[in-house]
């Protein structure tokens, strides 16, 4: 059954096949598992986060952006060695904001998108600490610079990767 | 509810699904304990419970606290104020009995010491008299049958009588302390001054050997001072009816019996009494207050010229003679004594001259006075006290008031040590278990 979004007269709401909807996160998942033993600097990045990102600010829906971002977040956490759940929570989080943000504003452009997932990356990566430290009590150390540069990285790329994914999107 | 969920229906679905996801994580974790690893969940579950827990049982301990503490106590510190109050009456109602138990004791003391003397009494019927006026005796129907025995006093509620004189089978004779042959040791109650009292020809009774210069009112209590051993000490004798001028410094006190001796119908014989008088718990009495209480007063003893005891032979005549409330005596070796009261030394014999009464055999030690034995072994006495040492005596004159001028018809008692003046003169005298040496010759009497 296809899904169709619905959005406010002003803002457009897009609509994914299947193929893309499922393909695109686990390519995303693969690429992240897979390019970083080859490019190790590529493991700043985080590829689910910017396609949880992405389709939640293209769908404008909080409730499927949080499914969007609690899946692919899950998927993420049975990929690691870590308890399931820590993206999980993270991507959820994300999701919801992003799409409850995409329906309030133009994130269109280039600026917007770049501004966007910048802030959002900083938020998975606090949400991340907090629920890995208070919950699992794994060791983590915050560093903003770290963290700020990673954001950047992340922002850039996203909104490389965000061009190529408009090819994708369907008009509802 | 419905509009809630309605509104934030987006906001409801990410709440749940990522309380989904952190219960997820919890089931996955787990925390490392002491023993063993605790799932995340669990610990959550306990965590969530025990502050709960822990808030119940803290209201609970601090409510039994507060009743403790507060509600309870109050009631304990009312109690423990009242229980406070008690005891301080308590120890108020300590001390009044303490104090009354100390009075009792003393008043017990008081009592205890004729009660000690009188422990047993026989009482007795007066059936008879002796059928002369000279002769103031007078038979009861009691005698040896009932455990009565020479000497013993006689007595009766208003006062003493006399003494058994001679026992039967069934009857005693008793001669009565109005009798000239008569002697009790007597003391005034007031000034404590001893003597002897004795009987009269005519039936009246006087206490002889209080020195003149000695104060003594008519109406003054007479009592046993209980030095002739035979009536206990502080029993009721008379009063002083009238105080006149004696003999040689002496006075002569009229003495009103207090028993009425011409009426008697029913008296006691005290078959019993003990010899130890009652002493004060803790207080030590010196022998000399014993035998003080005992005797006739001693007078004081006089200066001794030093010419005189380095002679050693001639004692020194204190001024106005001896008498019972004065001065004693020395005997030869120089210790005092006292002739207040006629006593006889142990072991020593006389003869009554005249009248083929019996010799006196004392029994027992008495102390003498006015005369003096051979072969006297007397406690000695100085002005201290008794001082046991032999003495030698020399004989002296007899004592015109104690040696009595007419016999007792066949009766005769324990005597003094001095031998009579007349073949019938015959002694009553009283008797003590102390000896004293009797009076040198040169005793004025």
């Amino acid at each position: 059954m296809p899904i169709t979004y619905t959005s406010g007269e002003q803002i457009e709401v897009y609509r994914f096949s299947i193929p893309v909807t499922v393909g695109v996160p686990l390519l995303a998942l693969f690429l992240q598992a897979f390019v970083p033993r080859r490019l190790p600097f590529f493991s700043i990045f985080d590829l689910p986060l910017l396609v949880t990102i992405f389709f939640a600010m293209a769908r404008r829906n909080p409730i499927s952006g949080l499914f969007t971002g609690a899946a692919i977040g899950l998927a993420q956490d049975m990929l690691g060695a870590y308890p399931i759940g820590i993206y999980g929570i993270a991507k959820t989080v994300v999701g919801y904001f992003a799409s409850s943000l995409g329906a309030k504003l133009d994130v269109e452009n280039a600026g917007a998108r770049f501004l966007v997932t910048l802030g959002f990356y900083l938020a998975h990566q606090a949400i991340y600490f907090t629920v890995a430290r208070g919950m699992v009590s794994l060791t983590l150390n915050w560093s903003w610079g770290r963290e700020i540069l990673a954001g950047l990285a992340n922002a850039v790329l996203g909104v490389g990767l965000y061009f190529l994914l408009d090819k994708f999107k369907q008009r509802t | 509810m419905e509009s809630v969920l309605g509104r934030y229906r987006n906001l409801t679905i990410l709440v749940g699904v990522l309380f989904l996801q952190v219960l997820g994580l919890a089931v996955q974790v787990k925390r490392s304990g002491d023993s063993e690893n605790t799932r995340l969940i669990r610990v959550w579950a306990v965590d969530a419970i025990t502050p709960l827990e822990r808030v119940l049982v803290w209201f609970q301990n601090d409510s039994r606290n507060i009743w403790r503490n507060y509600f309870f106590l109050r009631g304990v510190r009312a109690e423990n104020r009242e229980l406070k109050q008690q005891i301080e009456q308590m120890r108020l109602e300590q001390v009044r009995l303490t104090e009354d138990a100390e009075q009792a004791h003393r008043l017990q003391l008081l009592l205890a010491f004729k009660e000690q003397i009188i422990a047993k009494t026989v009482a007795a019927q007066v059936i008879g008299s002796s059928g002369s006026d000279l002769s103031r005796s007078i038979y009861i129907d009691k005698g040896s049958n009932e455990g009565i025995a020479t000497d013993m006093a006689v007595i009766t509620v208003g006062g003493i009588v006399g003494k058994v004189l001679r026992v039967y089978p069934s009857t005693s004779l008793v001669l009565m302390i109005n009798d000239q042959t008569s002697g009790v040791g007597a003391m005034l109650e007031k000034s404590r001054l001893q003597g002897v009292l004795k009987g009269t020809a005519d039936g009246t009774v006087v206490l002889e050997r209080v020195m003149s210069d000695e104060k003594v009112d008519p109406g003054d209590r007479v009592l046993s001072s209980g030095g002739d051993q035979i009536f206990p000490k502080g029993l009721p004798v008379g009063t002083v009816a009238k105080v006149s001028p004696g003999r040689e410094m002496f006075l002569k006190i009229e003495v009103k019996p207090s028993a009425d001796l011409s009426r008697l119908e029913e008296v006691l014989v005290v078959t019993e009494k003990q010899e130890e008088s009652a002493v004060a718990d803790g207080v030590r009495v010196r022998a000399a207050d014993i035998l003080a209480q005992r005797l006739p007063s001693v007078p004081d003893k006089p200066a001794v010229d030093p010419a005189a005891m380095a002679g050693n032979s001639k004692p020194i005549e204190p001024a106005g003679g001896t008498s019972a409330g004065t001065k004693p005596l020395t005997s030869v070796d120089g210790s005092a004594n006292s002739e207040s009261s006629a006593h006889v030394a142990t072991g020593s014999t006389f003869k009554v001259a005249g009248n083929g009464s019996a010799a006196a055999t004392p029994a027992k030690a008495t102390p003498v006075s006015g005369g003096s034995s051979q072969g006297v072994t007397p406690a000695g006495q100085t002005a201290n006290g008794p001082v046991a040492k032999k003495t030698v005596l020399k004989p002296v004159s007899s004592d015109p008031v104690l040696n009595s001028s007419s016999p007792a018809a066949g009766t005769s008692s324990a005597g003094g040590v001095r031998p009579p003046k007349s073949s019938t003169e015959q002694q009553n005298l009283p008797v003590s278990p102390n000896p004293q040496p009797p009076a040198t010759e040169d005793d004025p009497h």
